[in-house]
């Protein structure tokens, strides 16, 4: 009679393989996020609607330009994390892997395109 | 030794969770399962916003275009409803905090912050329209 139960299998690994640093991590970006999201939304909001001469003004703000790189940086990283566990939940094999890889593709291409953008209007 | 190895990979009888098909929606699951449709349908929102950004670090003709729909009605439908799901997903974020904390996991809590979510994202976003 074997004693060891299937917990031995299962130690150290989580549902990921990976321990829990998938989760700590959508943990502190939405922290992070939840800090800067609400000044974003409004500052936006307000951008939005105005001709390009404003708009550009409005982003060549030191503060405008940070937050809008962070919100996009963290907003799109949180996005790759919880859109990958969502796919981890319903597709399996090749399917999974390609949709991940698509996912965090489009993240940091997404993510490079508007630093590009808020770099050559704010500098 | 062979006996051992097949012990440990087999299967173990577990039970399942309820089908989908079945399964009585309540408030814990709805708000759980938008929590989930509104983060990743944001994808929406993130892709406009940031062709516009591109769009007016371009040139005017570029911008005009994305701009125009932007502000378009249709713009502001998605922009809009985008609003809606960032506060949404925002406050059910944070009930998730709240259990990660250990707190909160009861049912009359859990349904209290259920509610909170949905009446509290539809106040926040007629608030956030109202500052805009």
């Amino acid at each position: 009679m074997r004693y060891i139960t299937p917990l031995k299998q299962a130690e150290n690994k989580g549902a990921a393989g990976s321990g829990t640093e998938h989760h700590w991590y959508m943990m502190v970006s939405s922290v992070g996020l939840a800090l800067i999201m609400p000044f974003f939304l409004v500052a936006f909001g307000r951008t939005l609607g105005g001709d390009r001469a404003e708009v550009l003004a409005v982003l060549s703000n030191p503060l405008m330009a940070i937050l809008t790189g962070l919100v996009i940086f963290f907003g799109l990283r949180h996005f790759a994390s919880g859109a990958q566990t969502m796919i981890e939940d319903y597709a399996q094999g090749g399917t999974r892997k390609g949709l991940i890889i698509a996912v965090t593709i489009l993240s940091y291409g997404m993510i490079a395109v508007g630093l590009f953008a808020l770099a050559k209007i704010a500098l | 030794m062979a006996d051992t190895k097949e012990a440990r990979s087999a299967p173990a009888e577990r039970p399942l969770s309820p089908h989908l098909q079945i399964y009585r929606p309540q408030l814990t699951s709805i708000t759980s399962i938008l929590t989930r449709i509104t983060g990743n349908a944001l994808i929406v929102a993130s892709l406009l916003i940031v062709w516009w950004l591109l769009a007016a670090a371009t040139s005017d003709a570029y911008f005009a275009v994305a701009d125009a729909v932007l502000t378009s009605w249709f713009g502001d439908l998605v922009l809009t409803l985008s609003l809606w799901a960032v506060w949404y997903h925002y406050l059910a974020g944070l009930r998730h905090l709240v259990w990660d904390a250990g707190k909160g996991l009861d049912l009359p809590t859990a349904e209290k912050m259920g509610w909170g979510c949905i009446i509290g994202s539809v106040v926040l976003t007629v608030i956030t329209l109202l500052l805009v």
